[in-house]
């Protein structure tokens, strides 16, 4: 069920608190336990009132359409837990600039969804909530952080939802669970109200079910918001208008050196995608592009610093849980244990990569690699329109066979966090499957040429 | 052992007089209840962003053109990490390898007082403890300061008090900071070391904290100076620490050491874009900067004022602004100007912060100047108009009619009188002819008896004089 037959439905006389329940009934009692929260009466309220705002002949260009929310992101009234036993009872007193223009175009905010804690994670083990599982493999995991948002949407449960990708974390997730993933050029959607983990990364995305219901959530999340100093102050140009204008012409270069890291299967689903932006008249070319090797382990000690820096305000004295000790300094301590243990792995790695002595050789060495990574996509792009490349090395693996070496989680990312450190707009779409499960293929574009990729993530769904 | 010289450096944090905060909209005004000008992110609360305060990074400029800093063109913004509840993102976003305003200096009588750097930072909140408990206020949290350091060039207790007064009636002037040390609007941190004089190298510095006025400030580095000089005299060492001033027992007490020095992990704050100035807008807050204290000074001393009369004068930009729009409305000249505001206006200017409430307006307080320099009133006349103008609020000329303190300035009308009374007085005259010419007093004192004051005494007296001549 996409947004626009849901759109259609409603046209034709179906009310948007029928479609609710509908929804309601499809997730049932939620097997993957992709949501943290799902309130029956608050959803089906807030249906009502977009029925009355229906009703009242308001113009809402998502009808209704329900849309599940990643729990890292504030809506006003909602527990906003972040997967953290810190926020367990937290509500947000606000709603993120992507919630309000979601309501403000018609949609209907369907539940949050579970996450690795602080979106730290590839695989939505790390939720202190327990993980979510794999649709298309309940053995599985759905991949992270955004594993909710993304089993949902495969479960059918929604045509579409919110996840934030970090470095990979709707991509990957999307890839796993076989649907469509965005993660907007960085600046493009506002990260206010998402709660932060790595500010100079974060950007929210939308998951689909297909290319047009990607299309329809971006382009109400897309744009300016005066609210976010990062935010790009110049107008989205629509993605929905996009559609249908199909690939030919377009320069994809396809990135040799990561087809032959990905398992054989993943490369060459890869590779039959490839062919398909050929046969609709892309001109494909093989490119390398320098330094992508160094991007992992830049990627993992800016990540944490900024985690470190951002998560310090965590400490039990305005709101979330707070653990006493006799004093100020215990009080800090006993609470921020409360972490999960890769969140304090993070921060631990975060603290050390900042620290006087450390600095230099960590973050600040980090911070060239992210410079000579920029550097050597300019000049990629400068022959080519798009990247295509594997969404991850593998499809998804077993719940708990990496949960003991992070470093091998870790490598999961090794594929999605070049663009996240360059900023650039990727995409993950489903083109094929291994022993009945779903490869992702990634679209990576220029800066700000979102709609670009658009137009080959519907070319590979067709 | 050789005769030692202080060093000392001064840290001022200078609140920026924005309507609101640093990073969000809520408001700075001081004195509110305990946490009612908050917002998520003052609070610091998840997922809230900072958005840069334009007019404080205006002021901030203002400041740096006024100190004669270069300003950055791409200057950033950092983290400053360190946990404490009045710290709510558990860091505090300053500004560390790129500050908005660079280098600078300030003349402070003689001296030209280098300065290192002037940069932008957000204030804490106010803790206060209460018994066992720490209650804190987030008010403040997030106020703009500008962080004012000078190089450690300044050799006195004195001096350094100078430059306190004249840092503040910079900022003041331009109308980035008001001044009001009560408040905590401009605050202090003095470092200070002692070295054997013609030393090139530095000794261990003492930062003495927080001082909440300037003359304590020149106090507690007087206080400071006795301490070292009696530890380095007696062989010790003094050691690298952080002192605050007594007040009840006249000196400085230590407050914490340094040798547990912190680690604030600072880094590029992810959250803010660089601040991007254009030559274009610097230029154009540079041409409107208005004349600075040191300039006017200047300017008031070729006017013929003396240094006493600029100095109480230029203490208060609303002072010195009134004093310049008043001689400029009136003919006057601007020593005579200085002494009556002086004598009869300062008394009755309140000033709260940049604000100050006026007796008169600059040109009805012209307008009674006018009368006093055209002789059409005299000084103890126009001192009266002048108290009326305050209550009444009526205009000086209206006053001096309805009050019949005009002068006779009609020669004919004088000379009448004048006659009278030495038609009235036959034995004064006699004297006088005979050689007493102090008896003049005498007949221009019954010439104004007999106008009730209003004839001009010079008129008067020339007038007696030529008729008292033999004939």
């Amino acid at each position: 069920m996409t947004i626009a037959e849901h759109i259609a439905a409603v046209a034709g006389g179906a009310s948007v608190r029928e479609r609710a329940e509908a929804a309601l009934d499809r997730v049932g009692d939620d097997p993957h336990r992709a949501f943290l929260s799902l309130d029956r009466d608050w959803i089906l309220a807030d249906a009502e009132q977009l029925d009355a705002r229906l009703a009242a002949g308001e113009s809402l260009p998502l009808a209704g359409a329900p849309i599940a929310i990643k729990d890292n992101l504030c809506q006003r009234g909602t527990r906003t837990t972040c997967g953290s036993r810190l926020l367990e009872d937290w509500v947000a007193p606000y709603d993120a600039t992507v919630v309000e223009r979601l309501r403000a175009a018609g949609a209907l905010l369907f539940g949050k969804t579970n996450l690795d804690e602080f979106a730290m994670g590839s695989s939505t083990e790390n939720s202190a909530f327990g993980p979510t599982s794999n649709p298309r493999d309940p053995s599985r995991v759905p991949g992270g952080s955004s594993g909710g948002s993304a089993a949902t949407v495969a479960a059918g449960h929604v045509a579409a939802s919110l996840g934030s990708d970090t470095g990979g974390s709707v991509r990957q997730p999307a890839a796993y669970c076989g649907v469509h993933a965005l993660k907007p050029t960085y600046g493009r959607v506002s990260r206010r109200g998402l709660v932060a983990f790595a500010s100079s990364l974060d950007q929210v995305g939308p998951f689909g079910a297909t290319v047009a219901d990607i299309a329809q959530v971006y382009d109400v999340i897309a744009g300016p918001d005066a609210g976010d100093a990062t935010s790009a102050d110049q107008p989205a140009p629509s993605a929905m208008e996009v559609l249908g204008a199909g690939v030919a012409g377009l320069r994809i270069g396809v990135v040799r050196s990561c087809l032959e890291q990905a398992d054989a299967p993943v490369a060459a689903a890869v590779e039959g995608a490839a062919e398909r932006l050929e046969s609709a008249g892309a001109t494909l070319v093989d490119v390398g592009v320098e330094h992508l090797d160094l991007a992992l382990s830049a990627y993992y000690l800016i990540a944490p610093a900024e985690a470190a820096s951002n998560l310090s305000r965590f400490d039990g004295a305005r709101y979330g849980l707070r653990v006493e000790g006799r004093d100020l300094a215990e009080t800090y301590r006993a609470t921020r244990a409360r972490f999960g243990r890769e969140v304090i792995r993070r921060i631990v790695l975060g603290t050390y990569a900042l620290s006087e002595g450390y600095a230099d050789e960590a973050y600040v060495r980090a911070s060239r690699a992210r410079t000579a990574i920029c550097r050597a996509f300019d000049s990629v792009f400068e022959g080519v329109d798009l990247l295509l490349l594997p969404t991850a090395p593998t499809v998804a693996f077993a719940l708990g066979e990496k949960t003991d070496d992070p470093v091998a989680m870790y490598a999961a990312d090794v594929f999605t966090v070049p663009a996240s450190l360059a900023g650039l707009p990727a995409s993950s779409s489903p083109v094929g499957e291994v022993d009945g499960l779903p490869v992702g293929a990634q679209l990576i574009g220029r800066r700000f040429e979102d709609t670009t990729l658009v137009r080959a993530m519907e070319v590979l769904s067709s | 052992m050789s005769a030692l010289e202080p060093v000392i450096g001064l840290e001022v944090h200078a609140q920026l007089a924005t309507r609101t905060k640093l990073f969000c909209g809520c408001e700075t005004r001081y004195g509110a209840p305990p946490n009612t000008q908050v917002c998520p992110i003052c609070l610091g609360y998840p997922g809230a962003l900072p958005v840069p305060n334009e007019q404080a990074i205006e002021l901030a400029v203002r400041a740096g053109l006024a100190l004669g800093c270069t300003i950055g063109r791409a200057s950033r913004f950092d983290r400053k990490s360190y946990f404490y509840p009045d710290l709510p993102k558990g860091y505090q976003i300053s500004q560390l390898d790129l500050p908005i305003n660079e280098g600078g200096e300030l003349r402070v009588g003689e001296r030209v007082i280098g300065l290192e750097r002037a940069h932008l930072e957000e204030d804490a909140a106010k803790s206060q403890h209460v018994g066992s408990q720490t209650r804190v206020d987030f008010n403040r949290g997030g106020v703009p300061l500008l962080e004012i350091v000078s190089k450690p060039e300044l050799r006195s207790p004195a001096e350094a008090e100078a430059y306190l007064r004249e840092l503040r009636l910079v900022l003041m002037t331009i109308g980035v900071n008001d001044g009001n040390l009560e408040e905590g609007s401009f605050r202090c941190d003095a470092n200070i070391s002692l070295r054997p004089v013609g030393s090139e190298t530095f000794g261990t510095r003492v930062e003495i904290k927080n001082v909440n006025s300037f003359r304590f400030v020149r106090l507690a580095l007087e206080a400071e100076i006795a301490r070292q000089k009696v530890v380095l005299g007696s062989g010790g060492t003094v050691e690298r620490e952080t002192r605050s001033w007594d007040e009840s027992s006249q000196k400085t007490v230590a407050m914490r050491g340094k040798e547990a020095a912190a680690d604030y992990r600072y880094f590029p704050d992810p959250d803010l874009p660089a601040i991007a100035l254009t030559d274009a807008q610097v230029e154009a807050w540079r041409d409107a900067m208005p004349e600075l204290p040191a300039a006017r000074h200047r300017r008031w001393l070729d006017a013929g004022l003396t240094d006493y009369d600029a100095g109480v004068l230029g203490q208060h930009p609303a002072t010195a602004a009134y004093f310049d729009a008043v001689c400029a409305a009136s003919a006057m000249s601007a020593k005579k100007v200085a002494n009556f505001i002086q004598s009869e206006v300062l008394g009755h200017i309140a000033t709260d912060g940049l604000d100050a409430t006026l007796p008169v307006p600059a040109d009805a307080l012209a307008e009674l100047l006018d009368l006093l320099d055209a002789d059409t009133i005299h000084g103890q006349a126009a001192k009266k108009v002048f108290g009326l103008m305050v209550e009444e609020g009526l205009g000086a000329k209206a006053l001096v009619q309805r009050e019949g303190l005009a002068q006779e300035t009609d020669e004919g009308a004088i000379e009448a009188s004048v006659r009278a009374v030495l038609e009235a007085h036959p034995d004064q005259v006699a004297q006088y002819r005979e050689g007493k010419t102090k008896m003049i007093g005498f007949f221009v004192g019954q010439v104004m008896k007999a106008s009730k004051g209003k004839a001009n005494p010079k008129a008067v007296k020339a007038i007696a004089e030529r008729l008292l001549e033999p004939n």
